[in-house]
């Protein structure tokens, strides 16, 4: 059936309804199955919840838009793939809210930078980032390391991000204050801290915990949660 | 004389319509300041201060924001406002107090925005980096926005709707669909500005570019489309040229919007059918986009002498000339095989330019040039001289912004994947980092020269609204004015 535009544009209503039926067709199509379609993400083993400390660090990211110079996915390309690590999988930032690929690279990508260089290169390039590496246009963070890091409010949020979804156990939130002074120090036990988060780094001697340490941790486990070279996750393998 | 229409005067509101006005003046020099201040950064990192608050990461939203919603908006908000009223010849829905609670209310969700991003309160999504209570105060506001607009176009006396108001209308209600999706998060505590988006990985990343590139799509385009639509036809003494592509124009780009966001996440974990849907899509909005360019350029035959002597409609043209531009260059970049090369690149950020200051901000120019003697009853410009000076100096400014950042991406992509002799990768990053200083010295110094423009067309429309009124000789009683109209 034909009908005039003329209707249409003589009725408001008609105009709301039917636009707001056209923009909706694609973000359906686009969106929704990539909730329902199993495959979207990947099934494979290693991929926890961040750790308290972890967590708070990766706040710190968030607030201060390291994103908008870091990208944290390494595209499925040969180059990448060679100067990164293997390619960033879906499953690696399924506990990420929000997700913090990013969309340009001022610095280079930080999806694997965990592990590669030490506690004490993070914290000597976060203080001043052309000490370390001349040509880099990354401002200071030394203030980073003179702000104490606020725990008050620790399992507030690991209460929240476990109502929009990540697994964190009664156990894990329960300990959180425990686990977070226990990762600050490097001489202290850490082994109830890696039976629940397994591959946590340690960071600082203990003292006061600072947002440097929280940021440091949380640079440290990225990219490191999942073994590539583990059978299980074979099926991924280039 | 009887069939000779009588129609009582419609009182306008313009009062609010001013301020939006002004306001937009008053965002561009800021957001395009912090603009200046932001690549001189990248130019001289020396420049962040080490302090937490003027580091280039808390900084550079400041700039998006200050751009696109403060900027941007307002202009949005003023010219739709003014459009609306006049194309439906009915005083603004919902009266004064509804008017001017929209304006404060959007004025205060800017301030408080750009003060929480660099007090360190972010949620971390480009382009929606407002804590949740931030997020429902806009809400409140965009709802009355809504309200008051589409209660105008129902209000109407003229029995069809014009086009222009058609892209406005679908502007106001895909962001509010837009913006009510991509920021569903939970807060830590009713007192605590930090949340975590209900979302989260891959689903996350479509969500978020679904709303980012269609805050391009449906804040930047469609919305400045209305502008377009209705300030060439004006200004020319022109129709719009095709009644017949402006629907096709509308319906199409309307509908192949919402479906590009895939492309801005080509080769990442995002599936493989959902980044071929978005290239698919974003190829053939370039028949829309361009649709409309030809639009709003070919309303001009017959009056293109105009452009000599009316630098207001200059701006507007060459707006939708870099419109045209931006909307060629975008599909091409969503080519998968393209795009390997020139994401995370800076040729992003000269696209993004060629469309910020080459479509949206000039296009904000011509209307604004056309609107200030309008609004406060003036003779004319105060400088013509001065307003071509500002097109001259932003034309300079955005070929130096778009060609540096041309080259600095290509050589980005390139060095990056570049292999030596011996099969391995050439470059180290920060060779790369050392290889564009120079291009962004030029982008900085193009940011300066727009920068410039903007401050001469702000004296320009200050000296303007000093000039002496025409008011009194236009004050002859309402019904012999109207009565040959």
């Amino acid at each position: 059936m034909f009908i005039r535009h003329e209707t249409i544009e003589k009725n408001a209503f008609l105009m709301l309804i039917l636009t707001l039926l056209v923009i909706s067709i694609g973000g359906i199509v686009e969106v929704i199955p990539l909730f329902t379609i199993e495959t979207t993400v990947e099934h494979v083993t290693g991929v926890r919840p961040y750790t308290p400390l972890e967590s708070r660090g990766r706040d710190i990211y968030v607030r201060e838009g390291c994103y908008t110079c870091h990208s944290q996915m390494i595209r499925a390309l040969r180059d990448e793939v060679e100067r990164y690590g293997h390619y960033s999988i879906a499953a690696e930032s399924m506990y990420d809210h929000p997700f913090q690929w990013g969309s340009k690279r001022i610095g280079p990508d930080l999806a694997r930078v965990g592990g590669k260089y030490s506690n004490d290169w993070h914290y000597a390039h976060l203080i001043n980032a052309q000490s370390v590496v001349p040509e880099s246009l990354m401002p200071h963070y030394a203030f980073l390391a003179d702000t104490r890091l606020d725990l008050d409010d620790l399992t507030k949020r690991l209460k929240a991000q476990r109502a929009v979804g990540v697994p964190y156990t009664d156990e894990q939130i329960a300990n959180a204050q425990a686990d977070a002074r226990t990762q600050t120090d490097t001489n202290a036990d850490q082994k109830a801290l890696l039976k629940r988060y397994p591959k946590a780094v340690a960071v600082g001697t203990g003292g006061t915990i600072t947002e440097m340490d929280a940021l440091i941790a949380y640079l440290q486990v990225l990219g490191t949660m999942v073994d590539f070279a583990d059978p299980a996750n074979e099926n991924l393998r280039q | 004389m009887s069939d000779v229409v009588y129609r009582k005067p419609v009182q306008y509101n313009d009062a609010v319509v001013k301020k939006f006005v002004i306001a937009t003046m008053f965002w561009g020099v800021v957001a395009f300041l912090v603009g200046v201040v932001i690549a001189s950064q990248l130019a001289w990192p020396s420049l962040n201060l080490g302090l937490s608050f003027t580091n280039f990461g808390r900084l550079r939203p400041v700039h998006t924001s200050g751009a696109i919603f403060a900027f941007g908006g307002s202009a949005l908000f003023g010219t739709s406002f003014y459009i609306v009223q006049r194309t439906c010849r009915a005083r603004l829905f919902g009266g004064e107090a509804m008017a001017n609670f929209i304006f404060w209310g959007y004025q205060f969700f800017i301030v408080m925005a750009a003060l929480s991003y660099v007090m360190g309160y972010s949620q971390g999504q480009e382009y929606a980096e407002p804590e949740w209570h931030l997020d429902l105060w806009l809400t409140v506001v965009w709802v009355c926005y809504g309200i008051v607009f589409i209660g105008t176009v129902m209000m109407r006396e003229e029995p069809h709707i014009y086009v222009a108001n058609w892209f406005f209308m679908a502007f106001i209600l895909t962001i509010a669909v837009l913006h009510l999706g991509n920021n569903l998060a939970m807060p830590v505590s009713l007192f605590t500005a930090k949340s975590y988006n209900v979302a989260s990985g891959v689903q996350n990343a479509m969500i978020q570019w679904w709303y980012g590139h269609n805050a391009v799509g449906f804040f930047l385009t469609a919305g400045f489309l209305g502008m377009m639509y209705y300030f060439i036809p004006k200004a020319s003494g022109r129709p719009v040229y095709s009644y017949r592509i402006s629907i096709v124009h509308f319906w199409s780009l309307v509908f192949m919007y919402i479906w590009a966001g895939p492309h801005h996440l080509h080769w990442t974990a995002l599936p493989d059918w959902t980044q071929t849907l978005g290239m698919a899509f974003s190829i053939m909005l370039w028949m829309p986009s361009w649709g409309g360019m030809i639009n709003g350029i070919m309303t001009l035959s017959g009056a293109w002498d105009k452009l000599r002597t009316d630098p207001g409609l200059r701006f507007s043209v060459t707006a939708v000339g870099f419109y045209g531009m931006a909307t060629f260059e975008g599909p091409v970049m969503s080519i998968r095989d393209v795009n390997a090369l020139s994401h995370y690149t800076d040729w992003g950020i000269g696209h993004v330019h060629s469309g910020a200051l080459g479509w949206v901000a000039f296009i904000t120019f011509g209307a604004l040039y056309y609107l200030i003697p309008v609004l406060w009853k003036r003779e004319g410009l105060y400088s013509t001289k001065l307003a071509s000076w500002h097109f001259w100096i932003a034309t300079l400014g955005i070929v130096f912004y778009i060609t540096s950042m041309w080259v600095a991406g290509i050589m980005q992509g390139l060095m990056w994947r570049a292999y030596d002799a011996f099969g391995f990768l050439q470059y180290s990053f920060s060779e790369s980092v050392n290889a564009v200083h120079p291009y962004y010295v030029i982008r900085m110094l193009g940011g300066v020269l727009f920068l410039s423009g903007m401050l001469i067309m702000v004296y320009n429309m200050i000296m303007t609204v000093r000039s002496p009124s025409t008011a009194r000789r236009a004050a002859v009683p309402a019904d012999i004015a109207m009565a040959g109209v």
